[in-house]
């Protein structure tokens, strides 16, 4: 107890307050930080998961901007009835590549996991467009404004690169192409040769049926890939994780 | 009050005055003011001694509960040493023990390579596995004859179509109604699946094909495809060409149009458009071409959509469905679907 008899000293000097509440948040920060570096069994290794392509990486940003994780998580629960309603549940895996993540945990509207391909981009510009013409009981507002926005790539590859610098493996490659694999992905007369190799399982289409890339396409290519990267039918799931 | 003999007589001053609106207790309090201006203030008890025995509330025994100061002083704010309530505590105590059972029991504590397992064994994914498992084994008679009888035989066998009916309406609420619409009534550009009016079909073999591969769907190699031209944004035809064949279109339909363009239209009509709806404009399931002379429509027949559509040639898109639902699934939206009034 003696030690403790000289709490009085802490509490009446502000720099040695200081310094001991440093060193018990860095202890505190070590024990909780430290092991997901060394635990093997936070991030399954999965086939399929891919670095986002340029195009996608921009509408998920255009995702994060209007606030969407406000209303929608990408976070599918393994219970039975989130897996019926919207699939097979999320693994870590899938958002490895997501800085930040967008689980999320508030569900307005429903979950947007595995939204890819279950809608047709038709559906995806009318419901933006007006939520109420396809959803008469949609409270979502309409976001018609981002087909009015035209994206130019002139911070692509900064973009891409940026990632790359936070440990996305985005290779020189495809940093290089990062421009060009942006335009390619919304105009479908494009050679997608490189764009396929490069981010296998691409879509490529015009997304939003208007000749200029804009940041609707950008959008609908992003919620177009969500949740459709990873073959289910060969997964086989690790029980012990 | 020395001098007040010098004072000329104040007339109400006296209490036994009538006319004396100073009050006694008045006069007292005044009195009271004037000792504490002239700095006759008791002395305040040192903060950090014991509070001068005081009566609180009885305690429920009749005891008088005394309690001393924590010793804690900020301004001459002292702090009593009460204790936390009694509820509070035996919570707080709970609460710890039930942590320590917690961290025993489930997954919970990282070690070097991983976590702790807890006692339990508790496995979401297990448990979510077994729990689908348990509804799949519930329904695994129906479903498999679900998978496997003929189509066209589900209607004459009341169990079956009873379950494919209620399932098939449980499915089609989750991954159709949001086209589709919860009650099937469609939307603009999204099929009415009520009526009997069908672009690709209506029996229920059509309707699983459709349900199967989808419609234009560009990840599956077998989808129902057709593109209409887009006969103004392509150059196919000149603007003059497709307001005379909208208007034969008005013809076909019996809606107000102009009888010279319509009449003129008509060889426009038979050149570009009859291949796939028909000389009569009474349209092609094979090719998914709609009926232009019924009074039913996808996106609307008034003239201006009529002429966006020639135009510009939109066209919708339904995913296909077999690589997310099983075959009993599909199955049983396709006997849903067709039981809603429209079946063929």
């Amino acid at each position: 107890m003696q030690i403790l008899a000289k709490h009085k000293m802490l509490e009446r000097n502000a720099t040695l307050l200081l310094v001991f509440s440093f060193i018990v948040v860095t202890i505190g920060g070590l024990v909780q930080i430290t092991p997901l570096f060394y635990l093997e069994n936070t991030i399954e290794k999965v086939e399929g998961v891919r670095p986002y392509t340029p195009l996608e990486l921009a509408g998920r940003d255009i995702y994060v901007r209007e606030g969407c994780y406000v209303c929608h998580s990408q976070m599918i629960r393994p219970m039975r009835d989130e897996v019926e309603r919207y699939g097979h549940y999320s693994l870590a895996a899938e958002s490895m590549y997501d800085h930040p993540f967008q689980w999320g945990s508030k569900r307005t509207g429903p979950d947007l996991a595995r939204v890819g391909g279950r809608y047709s981009d038709e559906w995806h510009l009318d419901h933006l467009r007006d939520p109420r013409s396809v959803v008469p009981e949609s409270i979502m507002p309409a976001y018609g404004f981002l087909a009015d926005r035209v994206i130019e790539p002139a911070y692509v590859q900064q973009r891409v690169s940026t990632e790359a610098m936070v440990g996305t493996p985005y290779s020189d490659g495809m940093l290089a192409a990062a421009v060009a694999d942006f335009r390619a992905q919304a105009d479908p007369d494009a050679d997608a040769q490189g764009l396929l190799e490069r981010y296998p399982g691409a879509q490529q289409r015009n997304f939003d049926r208007q000749p200029q890339l804009t940041e609707m396409d950008a959008l609908i290519a992003y919620l177009q890939v969500l949740g459709t990267m990873v073959d289910f039918s060969t997964f086989e799931p690790d029980p012990a994780r | 009050m020395a001098d007040s003999n010098n004072d000329p007589v104040d007339p109400h001053a006296g209490p036994a005055d009538p006319d004396n609106r100073i009050g006694l207790e008045r006069q007292a309090a005044d009195s009271e003011h004037a000792a504490k201006i002239a700095g006759d203030i008791p002395e305040r008890r040192r903060p950090d001694q014991p509070a001068a025995p005081r009566m609180r509330r009885p305690a429920r025994r009749g005891l008088v509960q005394e309690v001393g100061s924590t010793g804690h002083e900020w301004d001459g704010i002292t702090e009593y040493d009460n204790p936390m309530p009694r509820w509070w505590l035996w919570t707080f105590y709970a609460t710890i023990i039930w942590a320590v059972g917690y961290v025993v029991a489930y997954p919970a504590i990282p070690l070097v390579n991983r976590a702790t397992q807890g006692l339990l064994g508790t496995d979401y994914r297990q448990e979510v596995a077994a729990e689908i498992e348990r509804f799949d084994q519930a329904n695994a008679a129906i479903q498999t004859r679900l998978a496997e009888v003929d189509l066209a035989a589900i209607p004459n066998d009341p169990d079956l179509l009873n379950y494919a009916t209620n399932a098939g309406g449980a499915v089609f609420r989750t991954w159709c109604a949001q086209c589709h619409g919860s009650g099937a009534g469609g939307a603009r550009g999204y099929p009415n699946l009520l009526d009997n009016d069908w672009l690709w079909g209506g029996t229920s073999e059509d309707i699983y094909l459709t349900l199967q591969h989808g419609i234009r769907d560009p990840q599956d190699g077998d989808t129902r495809f057709s593109q209409m031209p887009s006969f103004g944004t392509d150059g196919i035809l000149d603007r003059a060409r497709i307001d005379q064949a909208v208007n034969h279109v008005l013809a076909l339909s019996s809606q107000p149009h102009d009888a010279a363009k319509a009449a003129a239209g008509a060889q426009v009509f038979a050149d570009a458009c009859s291949a796939c709806h028909g000389a009569d404009g009474s349209g092609d399931r094979a090719q998914g071409a709609p009926d232009l002379t019924d009074a039913i429509s996808l996106y609307g027949n008034d003239r201006a959509t009529l002429t966006r559509i020639v135009s510009e040639g939109p066209y919708g898109v339904m995913p296909a469905w077999d690589t997310r639902l099983s075959k009993a699934e599909l199955r049983a939206v396709a006997i849903y679907v067709h039981g809603l009034g429209g079946g063929e």
